[in-house]
């Protein structure tokens, strides 16, 4: 059996039916353990006390923020090859998503900022880039929004995806080239000097798993939505038609 | 110099409207088509002139052959007639502007711009517009509307003469023509049956069925 | 295609508005800042770079919707998409009528608009070379985001939102040539990023401003 046969949109309806409770099940429970470990079981830091402890929402929104555009990405490249209408319409789905979590990132960011670094924002790269990245999810939002026909707005907003994708990668660098910043550095880097700790490092693995679940859960549930939508859209079409 | 085509649906807004529909249209001849309202004669000229994907079906013609021409006819009101023209027959590669001009019986009017036509002054350089493109097939939608009964006739003559030249013309109208040689295909038997009938939707629609 | 450029230059004379718009624009930003900033010399040559960069960018972005929109009305991208010519080089050839009609006229204005603000003297000759390989890319970008709302109506708003994000390389790269210039550091790196991605956009996007074309006629 093909992996596409889940493209169409009857057997994505029952499969997302199927896993959905499991994936919304599965990510609450990562969550409430991770964020409870994290916020009251692990020591605080013997620099930035109590506050690093939002590292448990701020990481895991800022990675998905990405991963989102990246999910987006692949689904508007499979809607262009492959034409698969669950794909076009989970990009659909997962952009305000991506959104809200980029939103989550620049938030928590800033309320870590404050105490640490004594100001709310800072044009550092990292969060200039967040906030051109919050930018591009607004135009493809606003892009889907704007054109009526469902699937016009399919091929211009992927498109759209395909050409922002290059753009933002090369804002991400024009950003370094412009500003050096004063963002620590990547907290999971593989180098262990550079790190966090194991006792912060765990609790911290299990909130990006309870994030990614989450975004898994929230895109299904969107999609299943639009499906919906457009099928009513299709009866009403034939009834018209009849 | 053939234009065919067999089982064509075409979709207007996702929704199919023809399916089925065949002709053929050969070098020297004319085809008119007809029915209501809606029927889709513009979705189908527009499909045939490549600005939309089939739904289905099968067209042939030979490539870059075919002349298209809109409700809209492209002009720009603030250049002259003979800019207008000049600019198609320069997009087009051919130098046959002077003469599409006193095809139209547009000479007296070169020099003014085109805001100041009136409706059937602007149609007839819209129509003077597919002479410069020189490609045999036309496809022409509503021709000759705004024409006045002389500037129809003048039409009718310069499409026999492209006719008698080689070429062919597809024409979706309701008006009569004065071209009684033209032959006349009426669309209503091709209308896309009511999808509970089992005729075809849009793709995307028919997936969820 | 000498023939659609000679046409799309004619328009914007007769049709006016499309040389003035943009620069009366740019001369207006000029003017406001120090209004807004103050009159101190100095911390208007410092943020001068950035201020006629922004303004060439927002001068630049007035006449967008144009691009297309004329054309989409009144049928003649239809009849352009079924003429000899491939779309590709329709949309080059268009984007490169808007270059010559903002971006090469604000090029020439902006030292005018330097005084204005006290850019550093050493800063003339980057200000105008970074915005002669820095403009046509926004002209290029702008012809992209044009051709994908073009068939919204009212188009201008979302325009805007949809290109000003893919700008920011551009304008990070083009600024930064211009105050490295005028503070006497090198600014070559800069200028060769920008070149780059003025090569990159031209090259690549009329192809996805052609297909978003193609897709909005449908």
């Amino acid at each position: 059996m093909s992996i596409w046969e889940y493209a169409n949109p009857k057997k994505f309806m029952q499969t997302s039916a199927w896993l959905l409770p499991w994936v919304t099940g599965l990510a609450l429970a990562c969550l409430v353990a991770g964020l409870i470990w994290g916020f009251f079981f692990t020591p605080d830091d013997f620099r930035q006390g109590s506050t690093v402890k939002i590292i448990y929402l701020h990481v895991p929104a800022a990675m998905m923020a990405i991963n989102a555009w990246v999910m987006m990405l692949i689904t508007s490249l499979i809607w262009l090859v492959r034409r698969h209408h669950v794909s076009a319409l989970a990009a659909k789905a997962a952009a305000p998503v991506g959104l809200t979590f980029t939103v989550i990132a620049l938030l928590t960011g800033a309320f870590w900022g404050q105490p640490m670094w004594g100001t709310w924002w800072a044009w550092d790269p990292r969060l200039t880039s967040f906030l051109i990245l919050t930018l591009f999810y607004l135009g493809y939002i606003a892009l889907w929004q704007a054109i009526e026909d469902p699937d016009t707005a399919a091929d211009l907003t992927a498109v759209l995806c395909l050409v922002g994708s290059v753009f933002a990668l090369l804002s991400r660098y024009a950003v370094l080239f412009w500003n050096q910043g004063l963002h620590q550095g990547a907290s999971l880097s593989l180098d262990k000097e550079e790190n966090v700790a194991d006792v912060f490092w765990f609790p911290l693995l299990v909130c990006i798993a309870g994030f990614v679940l989450l975004f898994v859960a929230l895109v299904l549930m969107r999609t299943r939505t639009e499906i919906r939508a457009r099928r009513v859209q299709a009866l009403l079409a034939r009834e018209r038609l009849a | 110099m053939d234009l065919s085509v067999s089982g064509l649906a075409v979709a207007r807004g996702g929704i199919a409207v023809l399916e089925g529909v065949r002709f053929r249209l050969m070098a020297g001849r004319a085809l008119v088509l007809r029915g209501p309202n809606g029927i889709g004669k513009t979705t189908l000229l527009r499909t045939l002139a490549g600005l939309q994907p089939p739904l289905a079906g099968e067209m042939s013609m030979p490539a870059e052959s075919l002349a298209y021409a809109a409700h809209a006819d492209g002009l720009k009101a603030v250049l002259t007639v003979a800019e207008n023209l000049a600019f198609w027959a320069a997009v087009n590669g051919t130098a046959t502007a002077e003469a599409a001009m006193t095809a139209m019986n547009l000479q007296e009017l070169r020099d003014r711009r085109a805001a100041h036509l009136s409706a059937g002054q602007k149609r007839r350089l819209g129509l003077a517009r597919v002479l410069v493109t020189g490609r045999p097939i036309w496809v022409l939608d509503e021709p000759t509307v705004s024409l006045d009964a002389a500037s129809v006739a003048l039409f009718a003559g310069v499409v026999r003469a492209h006719l008698a030249a080689g070429g062919s013309a597809l024409m979706a109208t309701h008006i009569d023509l004065g071209l009684a040689e033209a032959e006349v295909l009426d669309l209503t038997p091709f209308k896309a049956r009511a999808p509970v009938a089992g005729g075809r939707m849009g793709a995307f629609d028919e997936a969820f069925g | 295609m000498w023939a659609l450029l000679i046409r799309d230059l004619r328009l914007a004379v007769r049709a006016g508005g499309g040389f003035g718009l943009g620069l009366a624009f740019f001369l207006l930003v000029a003017v406001l800042v120090p209004l807004g900033v103050g009159p101190e010399g100095d911390v208007l040559g410092r943020i001068a770079p950035g201020i006629l960069w922004v303004g060439a960018l927002l001068a630049c972005l007035l006449s967008l919707d144009r691009i297309f929109a004329l054309d989409f009305e009144d049928g003649s991208l239809d009849l352009l998409t079924t003429s000899p010519i491939p779309l590709e080089g329709v949309v080059a050839v268009k984007a490169l009528a808007h270059w010559v009609v903002t971006g090469l006229p604000l090029t020439l204005a902006a030292p005018v608009l330097g005084v204005l603000l006290n850019l550093p003297v050493g800063g003339y000759g980057w200000l105008v070379l970074s915005l002669l390989l820095g403009t046509p890319a926004l002209s290029v970008i702008g012809a992209f985001g044009a051709a994908l709302v073009v068939g919204v109506k009212r188009g201008g708003l979302l325009l805007s939102l949809l290109v000003l994000p893919l700008y920011v390389p551009t304008l990070i790269f083009g600024a930064e040539v211009v105050s490295r210039g005028a503070a006497g550091q090198a600014a070559s790196v800069p200028l060769l990023l920008l070149a780059g991605i003025t090569l990159g956009a031209a090259a690549l996007l009329p192809f996805a401003a052609a297909a978003a074309i193609r897709i909005n006629l449908r």
